[in-house]
Protein backbone atom coordinates (compact mmCIF):
# COMPACT_ATOMS: atom_id res chain seq x y z
CA UNK A 1 0.00 0.00 0.00
CA UNK A 2 1.35 3.65 -0.34
CA UNK A 3 1.51 5.87 1.76
CA UNK A 4 0.87 9.99 1.50
CA UNK A 5 2.83 11.96 3.96
CA UNK A 6 2.40 16.29 4.19
CA UNK A 7 5.26 18.07 5.12
CA UNK A 8 4.83 21.76 5.75
CA UNK A 9 8.07 24.20 5.74
CA UNK A 10 7.97 26.53 8.82
CA UNK A 11 10.00 28.20 10.86
CA UNK A 12 12.35 26.02 12.72
CA UNK A 13 11.65 25.45 16.23
CA UNK A 14 14.02 27.19 17.69
CA UNK A 15 14.02 30.07 16.11
CA UNK A 16 12.91 33.38 18.57
CA UNK A 17 10.26 34.63 16.77
CA UNK A 18 9.87 37.94 15.47
CA UNK A 19 6.62 40.16 15.21
CA UNK A 20 6.82 42.84 12.07
CA UNK A 21 6.17 46.07 13.45
CA UNK A 22 3.68 46.99 10.86
CA UNK A 23 1.84 44.08 12.21
CA UNK A 24 1.25 42.13 9.12
CA UNK A 25 2.99 38.98 10.83
CA UNK A 26 6.01 37.46 12.11
CA UNK A 27 9.77 38.30 10.30
CA UNK A 28 10.30 35.07 7.84
CA UNK A 29 13.31 36.66 5.97
CA UNK A 30 16.60 35.62 7.02
CA UNK A 31 14.94 33.37 9.93
CA UNK A 32 15.79 29.40 9.08
CA UNK A 33 13.03 27.43 8.25
CA UNK A 34 12.54 23.47 8.58
CA UNK A 35 10.39 20.48 8.08
CA UNK A 36 7.55 21.06 10.55
CA UNK A 37 8.74 18.61 13.57
CA UNK A 38 5.40 16.41 13.73
CA UNK A 39 5.50 15.81 10.01
CA UNK A 40 9.40 14.38 10.49
CA UNK A 41 7.98 11.72 12.79
CA UNK A 42 5.21 11.69 10.48
CA UNK A 43 7.55 10.51 7.44
CA UNK A 44 9.65 8.30 9.72
CA UNK A 45 6.75 6.20 10.81
CA UNK A 46 6.01 5.74 7.20
CA UNK A 47 9.37 4.81 6.11
CA UNK A 48 9.30 2.20 8.70
CA UNK A 49 6.35 1.04 7.21
CA UNK A 50 7.92 0.60 4.36
CA UNK A 51 10.63 -0.88 6.52
CA UNK A 52 9.02 -3.42 7.61
CA UNK A 53 7.06 -4.41 4.35
CA UNK A 54 3.74 -3.13 5.44
CA UNK A 55 4.25 0.06 2.80
CA UNK A 56 4.70 0.03 -0.75
CA UNK A 57 5.80 3.29 -1.51
CA UNK A 58 6.00 6.75 0.43
CA UNK A 59 4.80 10.09 -0.67
CA UNK A 60 6.03 13.34 0.67
CA UNK A 61 4.08 16.21 0.10
CA UNK A 62 4.10 20.07 0.29
CA UNK A 63 2.23 22.76 -0.58
CA UNK A 64 3.44 26.36 -0.72
CA UNK A 65 6.56 28.36 -2.14
CA UNK A 66 9.32 26.64 -4.36
CA UNK A 67 11.38 26.76 -1.06
CA UNK A 68 9.03 23.36 0.01
CA UNK A 69 11.09 21.44 -2.08
CA UNK A 70 14.03 21.76 0.24
CA UNK A 71 11.12 20.37 2.80
CA UNK A 72 10.79 17.37 0.50
CA UNK A 73 14.54 16.76 0.34
CA UNK A 74 14.84 16.36 3.67
CA UNK A 75 11.65 14.08 3.78
CA UNK A 76 13.41 12.05 0.71
CA UNK A 77 16.65 12.08 2.66
CA UNK A 78 15.34 10.03 5.61
CA UNK A 79 13.21 7.55 3.13
CA UNK A 80 10.60 8.78 1.36
CA UNK A 81 10.58 7.72 -2.23
CA UNK A 82 9.29 10.90 -4.48
CA UNK A 83 8.00 13.96 -3.46
CA UNK A 84 5.48 16.24 -5.11
CA UNK A 85 5.61 20.15 -4.86
CA UNK A 86 2.40 21.81 -5.17
CA UNK A 87 2.74 25.59 -5.42
CA UNK A 88 1.40 28.11 -3.69
CA UNK A 89 2.14 31.77 -3.01
CA UNK A 90 0.33 32.61 -0.61
CA UNK A 91 -0.58 31.36 2.63
CA UNK A 92 -3.47 28.52 2.34
CA UNK A 93 -5.72 28.02 5.25
CA UNK A 94 -6.40 24.08 6.56
CA UNK A 95 -9.79 23.59 5.03
CA UNK A 96 -7.81 24.32 1.59
CA UNK A 97 -4.87 21.69 2.14
CA UNK A 98 -6.99 19.35 3.23
CA UNK A 99 -9.35 19.59 0.11
CA UNK A 100 -5.80 20.18 -2.16
CA UNK A 101 -4.61 17.02 0.04
CA UNK A 102 -7.76 15.32 -1.02
CA UNK A 103 -7.59 16.09 -4.67
CA UNK A 104 -4.04 13.90 -4.39
CA UNK A 105 -5.05 10.92 -2.62
CA UNK A 106 -8.12 10.70 -5.81
CA UNK A 107 -4.71 10.63 -7.83
CA UNK A 108 -2.80 8.74 -5.75
CA UNK A 109 -5.18 6.27 -3.92
CA UNK A 110 -2.96 5.73 -0.90
CA UNK A 111 -4.18 3.62 1.78
CA UNK A 112 -2.70 5.75 4.50
CA UNK A 113 -1.83 9.32 4.66
CA UNK A 114 -0.04 10.42 7.92
CA UNK A 115 0.12 14.01 9.01
CA UNK A 116 1.56 16.22 11.73
CA UNK A 117 -1.00 16.44 14.48
CA UNK A 118 -0.29 20.47 14.23
CA UNK A 119 1.83 22.39 12.01
CA UNK A 120 3.71 25.07 15.11
CA UNK A 121 3.07 28.17 12.48
CA UNK A 122 -0.26 28.54 13.13
CA UNK A 123 -0.85 26.06 15.90
CA UNK A 124 -4.12 24.85 14.09
CA UNK A 125 -4.57 21.28 14.86
CA UNK A 126 -7.16 20.76 11.77
CA UNK A 127 -5.82 19.45 8.54
CA UNK A 128 -5.53 16.08 9.11
CA UNK A 129 -9.44 15.94 10.86
CA UNK A 130 -10.26 18.31 8.09
CA UNK A 131 -8.92 15.66 5.08
CA UNK A 132 -10.61 12.53 7.17
CA UNK A 133 -14.00 14.13 6.78
CA UNK A 134 -13.53 15.25 3.05
CA UNK A 135 -13.07 11.16 2.46
CA UNK A 136 -15.24 10.01 4.89
CA UNK A 137 -12.43 8.07 6.21
CA UNK A 138 -11.54 7.19 9.96
CA UNK A 139 -9.18 9.13 12.00
CA UNK A 140 -6.66 8.15 14.79
CA UNK A 141 -5.05 11.82 15.90
CA UNK A 142 -2.31 12.54 18.23
CA UNK A 143 -0.92 9.43 17.61
CA UNK A 144 1.92 7.45 19.69
CA UNK A 145 1.60 4.26 18.33
CA UNK A 146 0.25 2.61 15.48
CA UNK A 147 0.05 -0.76 14.48
CA UNK A 148 -1.20 -1.92 10.90
CA UNK A 149 -2.79 -5.59 10.41
CA UNK A 150 -5.41 -7.42 8.39
CA UNK A 151 -6.44 -4.43 6.53
CA UNK A 152 -7.19 -2.54 9.86
CA UNK A 153 -5.01 -0.05 11.86
CA UNK A 154 -4.99 -0.16 15.47
CA UNK A 155 -3.61 3.49 16.97
CA UNK A 156 -3.05 4.58 20.33
CA UNK A 157 -4.09 8.12 21.18
CA UNK A 158 -2.69 10.42 23.35
CA UNK A 159 -6.00 12.04 24.94
CA UNK A 160 -6.04 14.24 28.33
CA UNK A 161 -6.44 11.67 30.51
CA UNK A 162 -4.08 9.38 29.67
CA UNK A 163 -4.00 6.76 26.25
CA UNK A 164 -6.74 5.69 24.17
CA UNK A 165 -6.69 3.07 21.39
CA UNK A 166 -9.33 2.89 18.29
CA UNK A 167 -9.29 0.47 15.45
CA UNK A 168 -9.66 2.33 12.38
CA UNK A 169 -10.96 0.54 8.82
CA UNK A 170 -8.40 1.93 6.04
CA UNK A 171 -7.93 3.66 3.88
CA UNK A 172 -7.38 5.98 6.94
CA UNK A 173 -5.65 9.10 8.39
CA UNK A 174 -3.55 9.40 10.91
CA UNK A 175 -2.10 12.36 12.79
CA UNK A 176 1.21 12.30 14.66
CA UNK A 177 1.81 13.28 18.52
CA UNK A 178 5.59 13.45 19.22
CA UNK A 179 6.07 10.07 21.06
CA UNK A 180 4.98 8.21 18.32
CA UNK A 181 9.24 7.80 16.94
CA UNK A 182 12.27 9.07 17.42
CA UNK A 183 12.92 10.68 13.59
CA UNK A 184 16.46 9.08 12.51
CA UNK A 185 19.54 11.87 11.53
CA UNK A 186 19.66 11.84 7.04
CA UNK A 187 23.29 9.63 6.87
CA UNK A 188 24.97 12.04 3.78
CA UNK A 189 24.73 8.94 1.69
CA UNK A 190 20.60 9.47 2.14
CA UNK A 191 21.60 13.00 1.48
CA UNK A 192 23.13 12.51 -1.55
CA UNK A 193 20.43 9.99 -2.61
CA UNK A 194 17.90 12.21 -2.16
CA UNK A 195 18.67 14.86 -4.55
CA UNK A 196 18.32 11.95 -7.49
CA UNK A 197 14.72 11.30 -6.13
CA UNK A 198 11.89 12.46 -8.23
CA UNK A 199 9.72 15.53 -7.57
CA UNK A 200 6.83 16.42 -9.69
CA UNK A 201 5.20 19.87 -9.60
CA UNK A 202 2.09 20.86 -9.89
CA UNK A 203 0.11 24.38 -8.76
CA UNK A 204 -2.96 24.65 -6.83
CA UNK A 205 -4.63 25.91 -10.28
CA UNK A 206 -3.90 22.28 -11.72
CA UNK A 207 -6.42 20.99 -8.88
CA UNK A 208 -9.31 23.72 -9.82
CA UNK A 209 -9.19 24.62 -5.85
CA UNK A 210 -9.70 28.54 -4.70
CA UNK A 211 -7.07 29.02 -2.25
CA UNK A 212 -8.53 32.59 -1.32
CA UNK A 213 -8.46 32.66 2.70
CA UNK A 214 -11.97 32.54 4.65
CA UNK A 215 -10.76 34.29 7.34
CA UNK A 216 -9.06 37.71 7.44
CA UNK A 217 -6.04 37.95 9.48
CA UNK A 218 -6.67 41.99 10.86
CA UNK A 219 -3.29 41.78 12.02
CA UNK A 220 -0.36 39.86 14.93
CA UNK A 221 0.56 41.73 17.73
CA UNK A 222 3.52 40.42 20.65
CA UNK A 223 2.00 39.22 23.42
CA UNK A 224 2.09 41.47 26.12
CA UNK A 225 5.59 39.91 28.48
CA UNK A 226 5.81 38.73 31.80
CA UNK A 227 8.31 41.20 33.90
CA UNK A 228 11.31 39.50 35.11
CA UNK A 229 10.18 39.02 39.03
CA UNK A 230 12.34 38.92 42.19
CA UNK A 231 15.75 35.95 42.87
CA UNK A 232 14.66 34.57 46.33
CA UNK A 233 17.73 33.25 48.92
CA UNK A 234 16.24 30.56 50.51
CA UNK A 235 12.69 28.60 50.57
CA UNK A 236 11.56 30.20 53.34
CA UNK A 237 11.78 33.31 52.01
CA UNK A 238 9.74 32.00 48.99
CA UNK A 239 7.10 30.50 51.55
CA UNK A 240 6.97 34.00 53.11
CA UNK A 241 6.32 35.64 49.54
CA UNK A 242 3.66 33.02 48.68
CA UNK A 243 1.46 33.55 51.95
CA UNK A 244 1.80 37.34 51.45
CA UNK A 245 0.47 36.95 47.60
CA UNK A 246 -2.18 34.85 49.81
CA UNK A 247 -2.04 31.44 47.04
CA UNK A 248 -0.95 29.30 50.18
CA UNK B 1 -26.79 34.58 17.36
CA UNK B 2 -27.66 31.21 18.56
CA UNK B 3 -24.94 28.77 19.58
CA UNK B 4 -24.38 25.34 20.27
CA UNK B 5 -21.78 24.61 22.82
CA UNK B 6 -19.98 21.01 22.24
CA UNK B 7 -19.76 19.82 26.59
CA UNK B 8 -16.57 18.46 27.55
CA UNK B 9 -17.17 15.03 30.40
CA UNK B 10 -16.09 11.59 31.37
CA UNK B 11 -20.30 10.38 31.25
CA UNK B 12 -20.15 10.89 35.10
CA UNK B 13 -19.34 14.44 35.57
CA UNK B 14 -18.83 17.57 33.66
CA UNK B 15 -15.42 19.16 33.13
CA UNK B 16 -14.94 22.95 33.92
CA UNK B 17 -13.64 23.48 30.55
CA UNK B 18 -17.42 23.30 29.79
CA UNK B 19 -18.21 26.38 32.07
CA UNK B 20 -15.21 28.37 30.78
CA UNK B 21 -16.32 27.34 26.81
CA UNK B 22 -19.95 28.92 27.68
CA UNK B 23 -17.98 32.12 29.44
CA UNK B 24 -16.43 32.36 25.97
CA UNK B 25 -19.85 31.65 24.00
CA UNK B 26 -21.29 34.32 25.93
CA UNK B 27 -19.43 37.14 24.89
CA UNK B 28 -20.68 35.94 21.23
CA UNK B 29 -24.30 35.79 21.61
CA UNK B 30 -26.95 35.30 24.08
CA UNK B 31 -28.74 32.06 22.74
CA UNK B 32 -26.81 29.22 24.01
CA UNK B 33 -27.85 25.15 23.99
CA UNK B 34 -25.34 22.51 25.04
CA UNK B 35 -24.82 19.11 24.04
CA UNK B 36 -24.27 16.43 25.87
CA UNK B 37 -23.01 13.62 24.13
CA UNK B 38 -22.49 9.91 25.87
CA UNK B 39 -23.61 6.85 27.41
CA UNK B 40 -25.66 7.01 30.34
CA UNK B 41 -24.45 10.84 30.81
CA UNK B 42 -27.95 11.72 32.62
CA UNK B 43 -26.19 13.51 35.42
CA UNK B 44 -23.98 15.64 33.03
CA UNK B 45 -26.39 17.24 31.78
CA UNK B 46 -28.43 18.11 34.93
CA UNK B 47 -25.16 19.69 35.96
CA UNK B 48 -25.01 20.95 32.26
CA UNK B 49 -28.22 22.55 32.70
CA UNK B 50 -27.05 24.43 36.24
CA UNK B 51 -24.80 26.83 34.42
CA UNK B 52 -25.69 30.47 34.01
CA UNK B 53 -26.77 31.32 30.57
CA UNK B 54 -27.48 28.34 29.21
CA UNK B 55 -30.94 27.85 27.30
CA UNK B 56 -31.23 24.10 27.12
CA UNK B 57 -29.17 21.34 27.03
CA UNK B 58 -29.67 18.47 24.42
CA UNK B 59 -28.63 15.29 25.58
CA UNK B 60 -27.70 12.21 23.23
CA UNK B 61 -27.49 9.37 25.24
CA UNK B 62 -26.42 6.83 22.98
CA UNK B 63 -23.69 4.02 23.19
CA UNK B 64 -22.62 5.65 20.41
CA UNK B 65 -20.64 8.40 22.06
CA UNK B 66 -19.63 6.41 25.03
CA UNK B 67 -15.80 7.22 24.03
CA UNK B 68 -16.52 10.38 22.24
CA UNK B 69 -15.08 8.63 19.27
CA UNK B 70 -14.81 11.90 16.30
CA UNK B 71 -16.60 9.99 13.70
CA UNK B 72 -19.90 9.50 15.31
CA UNK B 73 -19.20 12.49 16.95
CA UNK B 74 -19.17 14.20 14.28
CA UNK B 75 -21.88 12.64 12.93
CA UNK B 76 -24.83 13.60 15.69
CA UNK B 77 -22.96 17.92 15.53
CA UNK B 78 -23.68 17.63 11.63
CA UNK B 79 -27.44 16.82 11.86
CA UNK B 80 -28.11 19.64 14.76
CA UNK B 81 -25.33 22.30 12.92
CA UNK B 82 -27.83 23.56 10.44
CA UNK B 83 -29.60 25.67 13.48
CA UNK B 84 -27.06 27.32 14.91
CA UNK B 85 -24.64 30.46 14.02
CA UNK B 86 -21.91 29.59 16.08
CA UNK B 87 -20.56 25.92 17.53
CA UNK B 88 -17.85 26.02 20.23
CA UNK B 89 -15.76 23.23 21.84
CA UNK B 90 -13.02 22.99 24.80
CA UNK B 91 -9.56 23.18 22.90
CA UNK B 92 -9.29 19.52 24.43
CA UNK B 93 -8.37 16.06 23.06
CA UNK B 94 -11.97 15.75 22.58
CA UNK B 95 -12.49 19.26 20.93
CA UNK B 96 -9.85 19.22 18.86
CA UNK B 97 -10.22 15.52 17.24
CA UNK B 98 -13.95 16.07 16.79
CA UNK B 99 -14.85 20.13 15.33
CA UNK B 100 -12.86 19.80 12.64
CA UNK B 101 -14.30 17.20 11.32
CA UNK B 102 -17.49 19.10 11.44
CA UNK B 103 -15.93 22.46 9.98
CA UNK B 104 -15.05 20.80 6.94
CA UNK B 105 -18.35 18.57 6.08
CA UNK B 106 -19.91 22.52 6.56
CA UNK B 107 -17.17 23.43 4.11
CA UNK B 108 -15.96 26.53 6.73
CA UNK B 109 -12.73 27.47 8.10
CA UNK B 110 -12.28 26.46 12.03
CA UNK B 111 -10.72 28.92 14.59
CA UNK B 112 -8.79 26.96 17.09
CA UNK B 113 -7.71 27.62 20.51
CA UNK B 114 -8.89 31.15 20.87
CA UNK B 115 -8.28 33.30 24.18
CA UNK B 116 -10.47 36.26 23.41
CA UNK B 117 -13.67 37.37 22.14
CA UNK B 118 -12.85 41.07 20.25
CA UNK B 119 -16.59 41.17 18.48
CA UNK B 120 -19.07 38.57 17.81
CA UNK B 121 -16.99 38.25 14.38
CA UNK B 122 -13.28 39.10 15.45
CA UNK B 123 -11.29 36.50 17.68
CA UNK B 124 -8.01 36.27 19.19
CA UNK B 125 -5.37 33.83 19.04
CA UNK B 126 -2.21 32.59 20.04
CA UNK B 127 0.20 31.35 17.12
CA UNK B 128 3.77 30.49 17.08
CA UNK B 129 3.49 28.98 20.66
CA UNK B 130 1.92 31.51 21.96
CA UNK B 131 4.74 34.46 20.90
CA UNK B 132 2.51 35.97 18.55
CA UNK B 133 -1.10 36.77 18.58
CA UNK B 134 -3.67 36.59 15.64
CA UNK B 135 -6.36 38.88 15.62
CA UNK B 136 -8.93 36.92 13.18
CA UNK B 137 -11.84 38.12 11.06
CA UNK B 138 -14.96 35.80 10.60
CA UNK B 139 -17.62 36.97 8.34
CA UNK B 140 -20.50 35.88 6.42
CA UNK B 141 -20.02 32.09 7.34
CA UNK B 142 -21.01 29.97 10.98
CA UNK B 143 -18.59 30.15 13.03
CA UNK B 144 -17.04 26.84 14.18
CA UNK B 145 -14.34 27.64 16.78
CA UNK B 146 -12.38 25.74 19.33
CA UNK B 147 -11.73 27.73 22.94
CA UNK B 148 -8.84 27.29 24.93
CA UNK B 149 -10.55 26.93 28.22
CA UNK B 150 -7.46 28.72 30.59
CA UNK B 151 -8.52 31.92 29.05
CA UNK B 152 -12.05 32.56 30.01
CA UNK B 153 -13.36 32.38 33.65
CA UNK B 154 -15.83 29.97 34.07
CA UNK B 155 -19.61 31.03 34.44
CA UNK B 156 -21.29 30.72 37.55
CA UNK B 157 -24.45 28.52 38.49
CA UNK B 158 -27.67 29.39 37.31
CA UNK B 159 -30.88 29.85 39.97
CA UNK B 160 -32.90 27.77 37.96
CA UNK B 161 -32.13 24.87 35.66
CA UNK B 162 -32.61 24.69 31.83
CA UNK B 163 -34.40 22.35 30.38
CA UNK B 164 -33.01 18.93 28.97
CA UNK B 165 -34.38 17.84 25.29
CA UNK B 166 -33.59 14.03 24.45
CA UNK B 167 -32.41 13.60 20.95
CA UNK B 168 -31.96 10.62 18.96
CA UNK B 169 -28.52 9.35 18.01
CA UNK B 170 -27.50 10.08 14.38
CA UNK B 171 -26.21 7.98 11.56
CA UNK B 172 -23.16 5.22 12.88
CA UNK B 173 -20.57 5.82 10.23
CA UNK B 174 -18.72 2.72 10.84
CA UNK B 175 -15.75 3.77 10.63
CA UNK B 176 -13.50 3.18 14.10
CA UNK B 177 -14.13 0.69 17.35
CA UNK B 178 -12.80 2.06 20.67
CA UNK B 179 -10.41 -0.77 21.74
CA UNK B 180 -9.58 0.22 25.19
CA UNK B 181 -8.00 3.20 27.50
CA UNK B 182 -5.61 3.65 30.19
CA UNK B 183 -6.25 6.61 32.36
CA UNK B 184 -4.32 8.06 34.74
CA UNK B 185 -5.97 7.44 38.24
CA UNK B 186 -5.37 10.89 40.04
CA UNK B 187 -6.92 12.10 43.48
CA UNK B 188 -5.48 15.45 42.98
CA UNK B 189 -7.32 17.77 40.93
CA UNK B 190 -7.48 18.13 37.38
CA UNK B 191 -4.53 19.91 35.88
CA UNK B 192 -6.51 22.36 33.63
CA UNK B 193 -8.60 23.43 36.69
CA UNK B 194 -6.49 23.02 39.55
CA UNK B 195 -5.73 26.21 41.56
CA UNK B 196 -1.92 25.41 41.93
CA UNK B 197 0.20 23.43 39.66
CA UNK B 198 3.56 22.39 41.16
CA UNK B 199 5.55 21.01 37.52
CA UNK B 200 8.51 18.96 37.40
CA UNK B 201 11.35 18.71 34.66
CA UNK B 202 14.36 16.56 33.34
CA UNK B 203 16.04 18.39 36.22
CA UNK B 204 14.14 15.87 38.69
CA UNK B 205 15.78 13.13 37.45
CA UNK B 206 14.22 10.17 37.91
CA UNK B 207 10.53 8.67 38.55
CA UNK B 208 10.98 7.63 42.24
CA UNK B 209 12.59 11.62 42.54
CA UNK B 210 9.40 12.42 40.94
CA UNK B 211 7.48 11.99 44.81
CA UNK B 212 9.46 14.93 46.14
CA UNK B 213 7.26 16.91 43.06
CA UNK B 214 4.05 15.07 44.20
CA UNK B 215 4.41 15.38 47.95
CA UNK B 216 4.57 19.44 47.62
CA UNK B 217 1.60 19.14 45.45
CA UNK B 218 -0.15 17.30 48.31
CA UNK B 219 0.38 19.78 51.00
CA UNK B 220 -0.81 22.48 48.36
CA UNK B 221 -3.71 20.92 47.25
CA UNK B 222 -1.70 20.72 43.76
CA UNK B 223 -2.82 19.63 40.36
CA UNK B 224 1.18 17.92 38.87
CA UNK B 225 2.73 18.58 35.82
CA UNK B 226 5.46 17.96 33.75
CA UNK B 227 7.91 19.20 30.62
CA UNK B 228 7.99 16.91 28.12
CA UNK B 229 11.89 15.95 28.78
CA UNK B 230 10.09 14.44 31.60
CA UNK B 231 7.60 12.45 30.36
CA UNK B 232 9.75 11.62 27.63
CA UNK B 233 11.95 10.24 30.43
CA UNK B 234 9.18 8.31 31.95
CA UNK B 235 9.28 10.11 35.05
CA UNK B 236 5.79 10.61 34.58
CA UNK B 237 2.06 9.62 32.26
CA UNK B 238 2.06 11.78 28.69
CA UNK B 239 -1.34 13.41 30.11
CA UNK B 240 1.17 15.19 32.56
CA UNK B 241 2.79 17.63 29.69
CA UNK B 242 2.77 21.46 29.78
CA UNK B 243 3.32 23.16 26.75
CA UNK B 244 2.50 23.88 23.31
CA UNK B 245 1.41 20.58 22.79
CA UNK B 246 0.48 19.46 25.92
CA UNK B 247 -1.84 20.88 28.66
CA UNK B 248 -2.23 24.86 28.69
CA UNK B 249 -2.79 25.99 32.15
CA UNK B 250 -3.25 29.15 33.75
CA UNK B 251 -3.41 28.68 37.55
CA UNK B 252 -3.35 31.15 40.30
CA UNK B 253 0.19 29.44 41.26
CA UNK B 254 2.58 27.40 38.74
CA UNK B 255 5.72 26.21 40.58
CA UNK B 256 8.28 24.66 37.98
CA UNK B 257 11.04 22.56 39.70
CA UNK B 258 14.02 21.69 37.32
CA UNK B 259 12.11 22.82 34.03
CA UNK B 260 14.42 25.13 31.71
CA UNK B 261 11.58 26.74 30.43
CA UNK B 262 11.99 26.33 26.51
CA UNK B 263 9.08 28.00 24.44
CA UNK B 264 6.96 25.22 23.89
CA UNK B 265 6.83 24.72 27.72
CA UNK B 266 6.26 28.27 28.48
CA UNK B 267 3.62 27.77 25.85
CA UNK B 268 1.28 25.90 28.25
CA UNK B 269 1.90 28.08 31.10
CA UNK B 270 3.01 31.45 30.94
CA UNK B 271 -0.37 32.83 31.35
CA UNK B 272 -0.34 31.54 35.10
CA UNK B 273 -0.96 34.51 37.59
CA UNK B 274 2.34 33.89 40.01
CA UNK B 275 5.40 31.84 38.44
CA UNK B 276 8.06 30.29 41.37
CA UNK B 277 10.80 29.00 39.41
CA UNK B 278 13.25 26.21 40.63
CA UNK B 279 16.41 25.98 38.83
CA UNK B 280 19.99 25.53 39.67
CA UNK B 281 21.70 27.15 36.55
CA UNK B 282 20.82 31.00 37.21
CA UNK B 283 20.81 31.39 33.15
CA UNK B 284 18.23 29.24 33.13
CA UNK B 285 15.28 31.04 30.59
CA UNK B 286 12.46 30.03 32.78
CA UNK B 287 13.59 33.10 35.91
CA UNK B 288 12.78 35.79 32.73
CA UNK B 289 9.41 34.92 33.21
CA UNK B 290 9.39 34.16 36.98
CA UNK B 291 7.46 36.38 39.57
CA UNK B 292 9.69 34.37 42.19
CA UNK B 293 13.13 32.35 41.76
CA UNK B 294 15.28 30.73 43.82
CA UNK B 295 18.40 29.79 42.41
CA UNK B 296 19.30 25.99 43.61
CA UNK B 297 19.82 22.30 43.88
CA UNK B 298 16.01 21.13 43.93
CA UNK B 299 17.09 18.62 46.12
CA UNK B 300 17.63 20.93 48.95
CA UNK B 301 15.66 23.89 48.18
CA UNK B 302 12.37 21.39 48.29
CA UNK B 303 12.73 20.00 51.80
CA UNK B 304 13.79 22.95 52.75
CA UNK B 305 10.11 24.22 50.87
CA UNK B 306 8.74 21.33 52.63
CA UNK B 307 10.17 22.50 56.46
CA UNK B 308 9.54 26.16 56.07
CA UNK B 309 5.64 25.63 55.30
CA UNK B 310 5.52 23.35 58.71
CA UNK B 311 6.99 26.04 60.42
CA UNK B 312 4.57 28.10 58.80
CA UNK B 313 2.05 25.84 60.13
CA UNK B 314 -1.19 25.47 57.89
CA UNK B 315 -2.56 27.65 55.42
CA UNK B 316 -4.43 30.32 56.97
C1 LIG C 1 7.37 20.56 18.30
C2 LIG C 1 7.79 20.58 19.74
C3 LIG C 1 6.82 20.64 20.72
C4 LIG C 1 7.19 20.64 22.06
N1 LIG C 1 6.20 20.71 23.00
C5 LIG C 1 6.53 20.76 24.31
C6 LIG C 1 5.54 20.87 25.34
O1 LIG C 1 4.33 20.88 25.07
N2 LIG C 1 5.95 20.94 26.63
C7 LIG C 1 7.27 20.93 26.99
O2 LIG C 1 7.58 21.03 28.19
N3 LIG C 1 8.22 20.82 26.04
C8 LIG C 1 7.89 20.72 24.72
N4 LIG C 1 8.88 20.59 23.79
C9 LIG C 1 10.26 20.35 24.25
C10 LIG C 1 11.00 21.60 24.65
O3 LIG C 1 11.60 22.18 23.51
C11 LIG C 1 12.11 21.25 25.68
O4 LIG C 1 12.98 20.29 25.13
C12 LIG C 1 11.58 20.73 27.01
O5 LIG C 1 10.57 21.59 27.51
C13 LIG C 1 12.72 20.65 28.01
O6 LIG C 1 12.28 20.10 29.24
P1 LIG C 1 13.05 20.42 30.61
O7 LIG C 1 13.02 21.89 30.85
O8 LIG C 1 12.48 19.54 31.64
O9 LIG C 1 14.50 19.88 30.30
P2 LIG C 1 15.88 20.65 30.14
O10 LIG C 1 15.77 21.71 29.11
O11 LIG C 1 16.91 19.63 30.00
O12 LIG C 1 16.05 21.41 31.53
C14 LIG C 1 16.29 20.77 32.74
C15 LIG C 1 16.53 21.86 33.76
O13 LIG C 1 16.70 21.30 35.03
C16 LIG C 1 17.70 22.00 35.74
N5 LIG C 1 18.23 21.09 36.76
C17 LIG C 1 18.92 19.93 36.56
N6 LIG C 1 19.22 19.36 37.73
C18 LIG C 1 18.72 20.17 38.70
C19 LIG C 1 18.72 20.13 40.12
N7 LIG C 1 19.29 19.11 40.80
N8 LIG C 1 18.15 21.15 40.80
C20 LIG C 1 17.58 22.20 40.13
N9 LIG C 1 17.55 22.27 38.80
C21 LIG C 1 18.10 21.27 38.09
C22 LIG C 1 18.70 22.38 34.68
O14 LIG C 1 19.44 23.51 35.10
C23 LIG C 1 17.80 22.68 33.49
O15 LIG C 1 17.45 24.07 33.43
C24 LIG C 1 8.55 20.58 22.43
C25 LIG C 1 9.51 20.54 21.44
C26 LIG C 1 9.15 20.51 20.11
C27 LIG C 1 10.21 20.43 19.06
N1 LIG D 1 1.09 23.66 3.33
C1 LIG D 1 1.15 22.38 3.73
N2 LIG D 1 1.83 21.46 3.01
C2 LIG D 1 1.88 20.17 3.39
N3 LIG D 1 1.31 19.71 4.51
C3 LIG D 1 0.63 20.58 5.29
C4 LIG D 1 0.51 21.95 4.95
N4 LIG D 1 -0.23 22.56 5.90
C5 LIG D 1 -0.55 21.60 6.80
N5 LIG D 1 -0.04 20.41 6.44
C6 LIG D 1 -0.17 19.12 7.17
O1 LIG D 1 -1.20 19.24 8.14
C7 LIG D 1 -0.68 19.06 9.46
C8 LIG D 1 -1.45 19.89 10.45
O2 LIG D 1 -1.41 21.27 10.15
P1 LIG D 1 -2.36 22.35 10.84
O3 LIG D 1 -3.75 21.83 10.76
O4 LIG D 1 -2.16 23.60 10.05
O5 LIG D 1 -1.89 22.51 12.25
C9 LIG D 1 0.80 19.38 9.32
O6 LIG D 1 1.54 18.78 10.35
C10 LIG D 1 1.10 18.80 7.93
O7 LIG D 1 1.24 17.39 8.00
Amino acid sequence: MKVLVPVKRVIDFNVAIRVKADGSGVERTNVKMSINPFDEIAVEEAVRLREAGIASEVIAISIGPRECTETLRTALAMGADRGLLILAEQDIEPLTVAKVLKAVVAEETPQLVILGKQAIDDDCNQTGQMLAALLDWPQGTFASKVDIKNGRISVTREVDGGLQTVDLKLPAIVTTDLRLNEPRYASLPNIMKARKKPIAEKTLADYGIDATPRLKILDVREPSKRRTGERLGTAADLVGKLRQAGVI
Amino acid sequence: MTILVLAEHDNTALSETTARTLACAGQIGASIHILVAGKDCGAVAEEAATLSGVEKILLADDPLYQHALAEPLAELILVLAPSYDAILAPATANGKNVLPRVAAKRDVPQISDIVAVETPEIFLRPIYAGNALQRVEAKGFQKIITVRASAFKPVAKANAAAPIESILPARDPRLSVFQNEVLSQSERPELTAARIVVSGGRGVGSKENFALIERIADRLGAGVGASRAAVDAGFVPNDYQVGQTGKIVAPELYIAVGISGAIQHLAGMKDSKLVVAINKDENAPIFAIADYGVVGDLFEVLPEFERALDNAGKPA
